[in-house]
């Protein structure tokens, strides 16, 4: 196991301080998110939680820089966030976030290369490593029309991860995909994990997914986004034991308790 | 209720797909053979062809109406003196310089236009005003302008492929996703990289069907332009040709000339573009 979290001498890798964020619809301005705060270290699983509408992609959205709060301040390794990079890769739930006219390894190689993470001859070494990860070996010279729902999803994961940025962002990537692909692909997640912790930010709707997948978990209220609490999720080991369960309920409680 | 189900008993069985009879079986010559486009294009077009002689020898007068033999016999003659080859180079040579320079404003015009709100007004606005109007009808004032030649049909080419291709463009640009944008801000690509490397990309479909719309075009506005003033240079394009052949009565020339305006449309649609439409979109499953 981990040692012993240290508050005080571990410094986070992204900081959200008091972030509000607006958009803009034709006719008003809608508030998203309220004076939201949280931190995630390194290596953390941090999960964005709560019902439709409390902003919680909007506000993965402006960490990852393509909007910017109206209050507050968001940060990664002590440097404010102003725009979108490859430090802050994005998976996105969308099936057509793949560039539909590269296969799954130059779209791989190409955001290495573009982004001037890598040189052609790393990417090309890079790109077939992480896609081997992802088990799309075969499939490595396809394009993206040729693969099914949930492949689409772990080249996104794969690229996403290829590019080792500071965080991955994840926008309800398994949204779209039928229960018994998410339930693989939330299990396969883990698993890469556990082969090089990266920190991944993750926003989901599911309770359980949220479990499953975090290590830490961060309950949003609706309308307009506010921290309700911020919770530790329940170790794989512990998975299917009374404890997840407890934990469900305990969260269900939480986010549809009467004012 | 109870008993419904307890005598209901579960079923479990081995599925063997190894011995499975076979799954895909292959199809018929026939039908293959049918399967190709240019089987069946080539199968309409002798048709046609057959329509056309037959029509051409009961009507007996190759003053007005020359039979397909007669046209191939025309057009195979004036190809081995040279002439229809050297009025098509004058003609594509035209097209190739008005066709350039239509798809260089177009480019300038659409960047302006996903550069800048402003620069998306001017677009519109101008397309509304000048799509509509027919190339044609700007030859009087060409003339004046630059006089009678290749500058005037230049000036119509121009006006004719601008409009369709900066109009298919700059819709193509407006209708990328916005993940597809994201994802390449995400890789840090700004301004000009982002439409090089993912706008252009993108809505290539669109801006394929700008190009193939604004060949057509010219094509047409060139000949029709080349009937009216293909006349003070020496060398005048196949319009030319087919008002000169015309003159004379020889219809049978006339036929060939528009037959030579027909190959290379087909050329150009079922060659050229077909397989960059093959080679790219296709092959990335934008079009199916």
């Amino acid at each position: 196991m981990l040692a012993p979290f240290d508050a005080a001498s571990a410094a986070p890798l992204l900081s959200v301080e008091g972030v509000t964020l607006q958009y803009k619809t034709p006719d008003v301005v809608v508030t998203a998110t309220r004076k939201v705060s949280f931190d995630v270290y390194p290596s953390d699983r941090f999960v964005l939680l709560g019902p439709s509408g409390c902003g919680k992609s909007t506000l993965l959205k402006a960490i990852g820089g393509y909007l910017s709060p109206v209050e507050g301040q968001i940060s990664l390794k002590g440097r404010a966030v102003t725009g979108p990079g490859p430090d802050r890769m994005m998976v996105f739930q969308e099936f057509d976030q793949l560039l539909p006219w590269k296969t799954v390894r130059e779209n791989v190689v190409f955001a290495l290369t573009a982004s001037g993470r890598a040189t052609q001859a790393e990417a090309e070494e890079r790109a077939r490593s992480y896609i081997e990860k992802v088990g799309l070996a075969k499939f490595i010279d396809s394009y993206p029309h040729m693969l099914s729902g949930g492949m689409k999803q772990r080249v996104a994961i794969a690229r996403g991860m290829a590019m080792e940025p500071d965080v991955l962002l994840m926008d309800e990537p398994f949204a779209a995909l039928d229960a018994l692909t998410r339930r693989k692909m939330q299990d396969e997640l883990l698993r890469l994990w556990d082969d090089t912790q990266f920190t991944v930010l993750f926003v989901t709707h599911s309770i359980e997914e949220a479990i499953r997948i975090g290590t830490r978990i961060l309950l949003l209220s609706p309308h307009p986004g506010e921290v309700k609490a911020e919770l530790n999720s329940v170790p794989p080991e512990e998975m299917g034991t009374g404890k997840q369960s407890a934990l469900e309920t305990r969260i269900n409680d939480m986010l549809f308790a009467h004012h | 209720m109870t008993d419904l189900v307890s005598f209901r008993p579960e079923i479990l069985r081995e599925v063997h797909s190894s011995d499975a009879p076979v799954v895909a079986k292959s199809i018929g010559l026939a039908e293959r053979i049918y399967r190709l486009g240019f089987v069946r294009k080539a199968f309409i077009l002798a048709v046609l062809a057959l329509a056309w002689e037959l029509y051409g020898r009961w009507l007996g007068n190759p003053l007005l109406f020359p039979t397909f033999g007669q046209t191939v016999e025309a057009f195979v003659g004036n190809i081995v003196n040279g002439v229809i080859p050297q009025r098509m180079l004058v003609s594509l040579q035209t097209l190739v310089i008005g066709y350039g320079i239509g798809i260089g404003l177009a480019a300038l015009l659409t960047t302006l236009a996903i550069g800048s709100r402003i620069g998306a007004d001017l677009l519109e606005t101008l397309t509304s005003m000048f799509n509509p109007l027919p190339a044609i009808a700007l030859l009087p004032l060409a003339l004046i302008w630059f006089g009678l030649g290749t500058g005037s049909i230049i000036f119509v080419l121009v006006h004719s492929v601008l409009w369709a291709i900066a109009l298919n463009t700059h819709a193509g640009f407006r209708s990328v996703s916005n993940t597809l944008r994201m994802v390449g801000q995400n890789y840090g690509l700004r301004g000009l990289k982002l439409v090089r490397l993912i706008l252009i990309p993108a809505a290539f479909p669109a801006i394929l069907t700008g190009l193939k719309v604004g060949w057509a075009f010219a094509w047409r506005t060139l000949i029709a332009a080349e009937l009216v003033f293909g006349v003070s240079s020496g060398s005048g394009g196949l319009g030319w040709f087919i008002f000169e052949n015309r003159n004379q009565l020889e219809t049978a020339n006339v036929f060939a000339g528009l037959f030579t305006v027909i190959l290379i449309g087909l050329f150009v649609e079922n060659i050229i573009f077909a397989t960059i439409e093959r080679k790219t979109i296709r092959r990335w499953g934008m079009q199916h």
